[in-house]
């Protein structure tokens, strides 16, 4: 019969390994971006964070306008998401907990999880620029209907899923004592959820925004499909603006020289960098605040 | 009402019966107000929630309409045909994605049960944690990026594109989601069952796979299932390493044919032949990602062990 | 373990299968959207006559250009000649082999959808965003009897590397000294203006959806989409419109020695159109290198392009692309030749 103990410890090891290959994965990834951008490093230097240039033709590139691009739509988007993710949490957690029309919205606020990227696209395309030029129209700018406001409007509801399920987890947990006691010292159930509730939740609702950002972040298909792919540093919200992924999308495949590729490359270490910070800080933050609470 | 006192929250005025709270309002008015402010305040989430809403029926509505027409046995039996021939359908594509998914999962599902398995064990330790961290900064990475490295890591040592490298990119990024969502579900299993057992003289590999695993098993599906859900409507990571192809491929080594690409390069053409092929690869998509999600439900409500 | 090998096993099943069906041979190429709907209908047409399958994906010319270079396909296309710095970065030689000729147009979306008239200092300005509205004067004064709205001018641009944009760029460069030092021609630009929309389909489908825009996109796509496009004022004072006869009259220009030295653009032809240019199939010279051993296959690929470049072309002007005048046919014909398989020629004496 074989010894019990070694297949234990076999497979033990085997569990250990698995946990172990994850983290050495992340670190491979880094390694891989950062040797594969290296000769844009080298030519690019600090001026690669500072300036606004991308120009292939005289090998100059910089990221600012795709990180003001990113941070734009991203932060944007995720001041949307939150509004209509809290207000679906307080729909879910406190007017409707049960019954057919509380199922109905959380299936289909689920089911936005899993539509594709590119269909967001689409619909985008198809239905908010149309809606967005109108408006452009009307108050008399350009009217490109693509643009920063529009690719994060459509951001916000490919990111709300995230929030919402969060948000609504959080509501529920508040303790009903609390909820109860304010209801009977005379508040209204309105002024329950303003004044007890979500500020209890808080700093879980705030977790669900982080991780919303983390996804916003990278979010490749539907953006290039509506941002205008403009390359310039732009603060308008109404003009088209760029991403650092829509950017990779757009120029990879079809980068020339080794420092375009490179340049392009850099772009994905420092999305890469700019992501991973984000959801250390998110988890910080929320630590911070659960051991307040 | 009569001479009951009604003392309103932040109210300091002294409690003498009937007499106005402020200038214009008396205790029953102000009651009213606020009972108003209360009304409209659950419109407001009402209205909002259903504003969340609206792109998904509008997604719903739109590809139901453009794609459904497109939808018959041709469309899924036949490949793509040349501009100037009609009919054309998108086989290639759906077994493309088929065995996209196939790779990935063969890759990632193992790997990240295991996983699981270790971050529910050593959730505390020093290396639990650092784990952790990594599965969720790798859930965070975008997936172009994950296409980038299976670009450098597969494409370029192969000399060729490749369905392996696009399920090499799917498997990065199935992989966190199924760790995270095994974790979940086995730290929700109370401890007492693992004790039962290993105190009844099961050995630990027996433990894990044929009681714990078992008895998280609703969950464990469920987290598959919306990795595989996610993995199916990439398009990025598929850019560079899977391809795409007009014709059907069964050979992984070779570049294949996949919906979210299709889609991405036919509705963007100028011809409308193409572009209805978009659409009812849409609806295929569509179907397909919601079905999964749908069953996931399923799974979870009947399967699931109660405590 | 039981399970690797039911792994090996599959992967094997799956080559096997695969390799069973593959009486034929099967290429890999990727590059330019331009003449990505002949190329299509012509490897179609091969692969019905000689049963060899092409897996040809429109990824922009600068993609053909770089997969070439990683040797991940065996051929790409691209509309704009590789530059000097491009094929000394390359791991060996690449020739260049002329396919067809095409024009670039530029469409409008205004109300109306008038046909207008364009100078190349016009464009170049426009494109500059110098010229900001359709009711300008230089605009106006070109275009009498066309009401021209009081609108902007969105200037829709590729947002990808392309051909096509190098061929624009190229032109624009010739008629404009400003645009030539300001930004250059190539096939990735930093435009000064507008948006930039993925393929010629992007832009072509951008311009149709946003009043007042103006963009560059290839023929056949202002064709099917139903698009109006500009008559543009050449080098010898005429208007022309993009046809194929004015194609082939940019095209029907003596051919230099080294036929990649052939610019169409700013023609001082007639009756010429001012921005056509040639399409192109970059390929290895040496056909033997790194993972790609195959000399059948090889030879298989110089047979197609040969066929491409001779009975191939009879598919080229129903779908709006002017065919190889015979010079620039000899030309490629010399070039098919010189490629080689271990330095010895692959192509019989006398091709085919």
């Amino acid at each position: 019969m074989r010894n019990p103990r070694s297949s234990s410890v076999a497979f033990r090891t085997a569990i250990y390994l698995a946990g172990i290959a994850v983290s050495v994965l992340l670190i491979a990834i880094f390694l891989s971006l950062l040797l594969s951008s290296r000769p844009a490093l080298v030519a690019n230097g600090f001026r690669f964070l500072t300036g606004a240039d991308w120009d292939p033709v005289t090998n100059t590139f910089h990221s600012l306008a795709f990180v003001v691009g990113t941070l734009l739509t991203s932060l944007i988007a995720l001041v949307i998401a939150t509004v209509l993710a809290l207000a679906l949490a307080v729909l879910m957690g406190e007017y409707f907990k049960t019954g057919v029309f509380a199922s109905v919205m959380r299936t289909a606020v689920e089911l936005l999880a899993g539509i594709p990227s590119i269909v967001y696209g689409f619909i985008g395309l198809f239905f908010l620029v149309p809606v967005v030029r109108e408006v452009q129209i009307i108050l008399g700018v350009p009217p490109f209907g693509v643009g920063i406001l529009t690719s994060a409007i459509l951001l916000a509801f490919m990111v709300l899923p995230y929030s919402a399920s969060i948000g609504r987890e959080m509501v529920s947990l508040v303790p009903m004592d609390l909820k109860e006691a304010a209801l009977s010292l005379g508040a209204t159930p309105s002024e329950t959820i303003w004044r007890v509730t979500l500020p209890y939740a808080r700093s879980g609702i705030l977790g669900g925004v982080f991780l919303s950002l983390g996804r916003a972040l990278g979010e490749t298909m539907a953006v290039t499909m509506v941002i205008g792919n403009s390359n310039s540093l732009t603060l308008n919200l109404l003009a088209p603006g760029n991403t650092m992924a829509s950017l990779i999308a757009n120029e990879f495949s079809e980068a020339t020289g080794t420092v375009y590729l490179a340049s392009l490359i850099e772009i994905a270490l420092l999305l890469f960098v700019i992501s991973t910070v984000i959801n250390i800080l998110g988890k910080l933050v929320i630590n911070r605040m659960v051991e307040a609470v | 009402m009569g001479d009951t006192i009604v003392r309103l929250p932040g109210d300091d005025t002294p409690a003498t019966p009937g007499v106005l709270v402020s200038k214009t309002r008396t205790v029953d008015a102000e009651l009213r107000a606020r009972l108003r402010g209360d009304t409209a305040f659950r419109t407001g989430v009402l209205v909002l929630s259903l504003a969340a809403t609206v792109p998904l029926i509008l997604i719903l509505v739109f590809i139901v309409v453009r794609g459904a027409s497109s939808i018959n046995w041709q469309f899924l039996t036949e490949l793509p045909k040349p501009i100037g021939e009609t009919g054309g359908g998108i086989s290639n594509a759906i077994v493309g994605t088929i065995l996209l998914i196939i790779v990935a999962s063969v890759v990632s599902i193992p790997l990240g049960i295991f996983a699981g398995v270790f971050l529910s064990e050593s959730a505390k330790t020093g290396l639990g944690r650092v784990t952790r961290l990594s599965v969720e900064t790798l859930m965070g990475i975008p997936s172009i990026v994950i296409g980038i490295v299976a670009y450098v890591w597969v494409v370029r040592p192969l000399g060729h594109f490749s369905a392996l490298s696009g399920g090499v990119a799917l498997a990065m990024i199935m992989l966190p989601v199924i760790t995270l969502s095994t974790e979940e579900t086995l730290l929700m299993i109370p401890l007492s069952l693992r004790e039962a057992a290993l105190a009844l003289g099961v050995s630990y590999p027996r433990t894990v796979l044929k009681v714990i695993l078992p008895a998280g098993l609703s969950g464990i599906i469920t987290g598959t299932l919306l990795a595989v859900a996610r993995a199916a409507g990439e398009t990025a990571p598929l850019l560079f390493t899977s391809f795409g192809s007009p014709y059907m491929e069964m050979n992984i080594l070779k570049p294949m044919a996949s919906l979210p690409q299709t889609i991405f390069y036919y509705a963007t053409s100028p011809y409308p032949e193409w572009q209805s092929l978009a659409w009812g690869a849409s609806f295929v998509l569509l179907v397909l990602v919601l079905a999964l999600n749908l069953v996931t439900k399923l799974v979870t409500s009947r399967w699931k062990t109660q405590f | 373990m039981r399970f690797h090998r039911v792994l090996a096993t599959a992967v094997m099943v799956s080559a096997l299968a695969g390799a069973a069906f593959a009486q034929s041979f099967e290429f890999t190429g990727a590059g330019a959207t331009f003449p990505a709907p002949l190329y299509t209908k012509l490897f179609d047409q091969y692969s019905k006559e000689f049963g060899t399958k092409v897996n040809y994906q429109a990824i922009g010319s600068g993609g053909g250009q770089s997969q070439l270079k990683n040797r991940t396909v065996d051929f790409g296309a691209t509309d704009v000649i590789m530059t000097e710095k491009d094929l000394a970065g390359a791991p060996a030689a690449i020739v260049h082999v002329p396919m067809v000729a095409g024009a670039v147009v530029l469409t409008s979306n205004l109300p109306g959808n008038p046909e207008l008239k364009f100078t190349g200092d016009v464009v170049a300005d426009i494109f500059l965003g110098k010229i900001k509205k359709w009711s300008d004067p230089r605009i106006t004064g070109a275009n009498p009897g066309v009401k021209l709205p009081d609108m902007n001018i969105t200037v829709v641009h590729r947002s990808d590397g392309s051909g096509t944009t190098g061929v624009f760029s190229d032109y624009l460069s010739k008629v404009s000294d400003e645009w030539k030092e300001k930004v250059g021609s190539g096939t990735s630009l930093q435009w000064p203006a507008g948006v930039g929309a993925k393929g010629n389909p992007g832009v072509a489908g951008l311009v149709k959806q946003l009043p007042g825009s103006l963009g560059y996109v290839e023929l056949i796509y202002a064709l099917q989409n139903n698009m109006p496009y500009a008559q543009v004022k050449n080098r010898s004072g005429n208007w022309i419109k993009a046809t194929l006869a004015s194609t082939s009259a940019a095209a029907n220009v003596p051919v230099p020695e080294d036929v990649t030295k052939m610019s169409l653009t700013d023609s001082s032809v007639a009756d010429a159109y001012s921005i056509a240019t040639f399409t192109w199939i970059i390929l290895y010279k040496d056909q033997s290198y790194e993972n790609h051993k195959d000399k059948a296959k090889a030879e298989a690929l110089l047979k197609m392009l040969w066929w491409m470049t001779h009975d191939g072309q009879k598919y080229a002007e129903p779908l709006s692309y002017a065919t190889l005048p015979a010079n620039v046919v000899s030309k490629a014909e010399s070039i098919l030749k010189s490629v080689t398989f271990d330095g010895k020629p692959l192509l019989k004496e006398g091709g085919m």
